[in-house]
């Protein structure tokens, strides 16, 4: 058809089919933004108005008070509510570094291929149960489980949510550090194999550090998952804000402060409503300087492999 | 099997004229005469296989291999790929047991045990038959560590830095690195990393080093280090070594394996006769070049 112009087939049309790639690319865009774009809105809001709570409150009296007393005693020290978050997130990573490496190790040195086909997915499902009812079992069934033990355990106690929020981040622990000692060339298990190791010297002395900086990086984002954890504290650990917390008795962490304020009947645009932008932001100023520590060290002790 | 004798040295080796063996050239031209060549004969034998077949799955990877690999010389094994002389070499020290669909059958004796045995432990026999690979697979360790690794595993780890320092030194790495033994392994270039292997094979004073094409990654200077290494190492081990160069088989070795498609061993002989005078119509096409 087109000899009979003298026009080739390829020639003429590349207006139409470049418009529609720069559509195609600008829509894209529009999507990739749209996350950036909330996430700095998000920020945003929560930077004025804990302004605004900064200039009622002072800051020495928000970072370094002790007493965390918003509605009664108009008391906003946040040293009790960071204590219970670290102290929870400190008990959580007792549970979950260990475990989550162990089946870790266990996935990527000794499960058969069929073995893992089965416990990996498995894993992954422990992650995708709604936090709420990981809460709800650490109430009702964890503390009194517990308490049967011999814990001298209150009804709500920092121990079983931490014991809880410990195995719900497991499942990321195990798949990243897996994903990271999956990563580790063959030649360097032939290598210890060949040296005459065992497969549990292969695994500890020769898989484990190579991987280190991957297993690393995934106990960081695991522990910024458990201080932004919110329902299970809420649920299980109390709402009672400690100095100086213990496993056993009722505390109150970052999050459940705000989730607190938000469910008292407090006023709108009052000191205690922008407490929670204030708290809000501390936490997302640890996490975030988690998340770059993460990085830092995901790049920094990376090797290379040819 | 006391490990007292394998430091002792060769009665029949000479060392002064090994030492010459090795500057001289080796086999190709018929000048040299066989007393300077060739390492003597009437040394014992080490690794024996008898009628040996592995299998991958279905697949027959070596057909009935029968060899005696003597102690303290350099045996090569060379063949177009795939012709199973990498499978032989990992059925020395087991390594073919991480392979799970191999099958072995036959025998295959180490020091007079079948390795095969029920009652082997490969992880003990994987520490007297120590092996470099064929690309150099440093841990992403310090070089210290790399050469100690064997060492702490199996707890020798009395007069370590002694014992660090005389196997860098008989890999010929020391001179390189003594200063810098903290650094990571992965930071050497690639014929040293290869030598950093070499060495942290040797540091734990195995019988037999296996080495699976161990110059293949690396550039011509490197190679040759590595080849003058070999030569040097069969003095104090009984080195097998894989190739698919046969002109480093030539260069280095004083028995040579011809391993041809299919997972025959053709002929097995002194390097020598191999190369000069093959029994076989096929081990001459295939040295010669018709094929492989």
């Amino acid at each position: 058809m087109s000899q009979e112009n003298n026009t080739p087939d390829f020639v003429g049309r590349s207006g139409i089919r470049s418009a529609r790639e720069q559509s195609i690319k600008w829509l894209l865009f529009g999507c990739a933004a749209l996350s950036v774009a909330v996430t700095t809105a998000i920020v945003a809001t929560l930077l004025f108005d804990a302004i605004d709570f900064f200039l009622e409150v002072s800051p020495m009296a928000f970072f370094f008070g002790t007493t965390w007393s918003p509605t009664i005693d108009q008391a906003f020290g946040v040293v009790p509510l960071v204590a219970g978050t670290l102290f929870v997130t400190v008990l959580s990573a007792c549970i979950a570094i260990p475990v989550g490496v162990a089946s870790a190790t266990y996935l990527s040195e000794y499960a058969s291929r069929k073995t893992r086909s089965i416990i990996k997915p498995a894993l992954e499902i422990l992650a995708g149960i709604p936090t709420v009812v990981y809460g709800y079992f650490a109430l009702v069934y964890l503390t009194p489980a517990l308490e049967w033990l011999g814990l001298p355990l209150s009804t709500f106690n920092a121990l079983s949510a931490s014991i809880m929020i410990g195995i719900m981040i497991i499942p990321m622990v195990s798949s990243l550090s897996e994903d990271a000692m999956s990563a580790v060339p063959d030649s360097l298990r032939q290598a210890g194999y060949g040296m005459g190791a065992t497969k549990l010297e292969v695994s500890t002395g020769v898989v484990i550090p190579a991987a280190a900086s991957g297993i690393f990086s995934s106990f960081i984002l695991a522990l910024s998952r458990a201080i932004g954890e919110t329902m299970i504290v809420v649920v299980a650990a109390g709402m009672r804000p400690r100095l100086v917390p213990s496993p056993f008795e009722s505390l109150e962490v970052m999050t459940a402060a705000m989730v607190q304020l938000v469910t008292t009947d407090i006023a709108g645009g009052s000191t205690a409503y922008r407490a929670m932008f204030a708290i809000g932001i501390t936490l997302f100023a640890i996490t975030f300087a988690m998340n770059l520590a993460s990085t830092f060290v995901a790049s920094r002790y990376r090797e290379e492999y040819q | 099997m006391s490990n007292e004798n394998m430091t002792t040295p060769d009665p029949n080796t000479e060392s002064g004229s090994r030492v010459e063996s090795q500057t001289s050239p080796r086999p190709g031209s018929e000048v040299v005469d066989s007393d300077e060549l060739n390492r003597p004969k009437t040394s014992e034998t080490v690794v024996s296989s008898r009628d040996l077949d592995v299998f991958y799955g279905d697949t027959q990877a070596l057909q009935g291999i029968d060899i005696e690999i003597p102690k303290k010389q350099v045996t090569a094994m060379i063949g177009p790929s795939g012709c199973g002389k990498s499978t032989f070499l990992r059925c020395i020290n087991r390594m073919n047991d991480l392979i799970d669909s191999c099958r072995i059958e036959g025998e295959l004796k180490f020091e007079a045990k079948n390795v095969y045995d029920s009652d082997v432990d490969p992880v003990a026999l994987r520490r007297r038959i120590g092996m470099v690979f064929q690309s150099p697979n440093p841990f992403p360790k310090t070089i210290y560590e790399n050469v100690a690794y064997g060492l702490k595993i199996q707890g020798k780890t009395e007069n370590m830095d002694q014992k660090v320092e005389d196997a860098l030194k008989s890999a010929a790495l020391w001179d390189e690195v003594k200063d810098r033994l903290d650094e990571s392994g992965l930071d050497l270039s690639g014929g040293q990393q290869q030598r950093l292997c070499i060495a942290r094979a040797i540091a734990v004073d195995p019988e037999v080093i296996l080495m699976d094409e161990p110059a293949s990654a690396l550039d011509p200077v490197a190679t040759s280090q590595v080849e003058d290494l070999i030569s040097d190492l069969a003095e104090e081990y009984t080195v097998v070594i894989v190739t698919h160069n046969m002109q480093q088989a030539a260069r280095i070795s004083d028995k040579t394996a011809v391993f041809l498609t299919g997972g025959e061993l053709v002929e097995f002989d002194d390097t020598q006769k191999v190369f000069e005078n093959p029994e076989s119509q096929r081990v001459e096409d295939y040295i010669t070049g018709k094929f492989g």
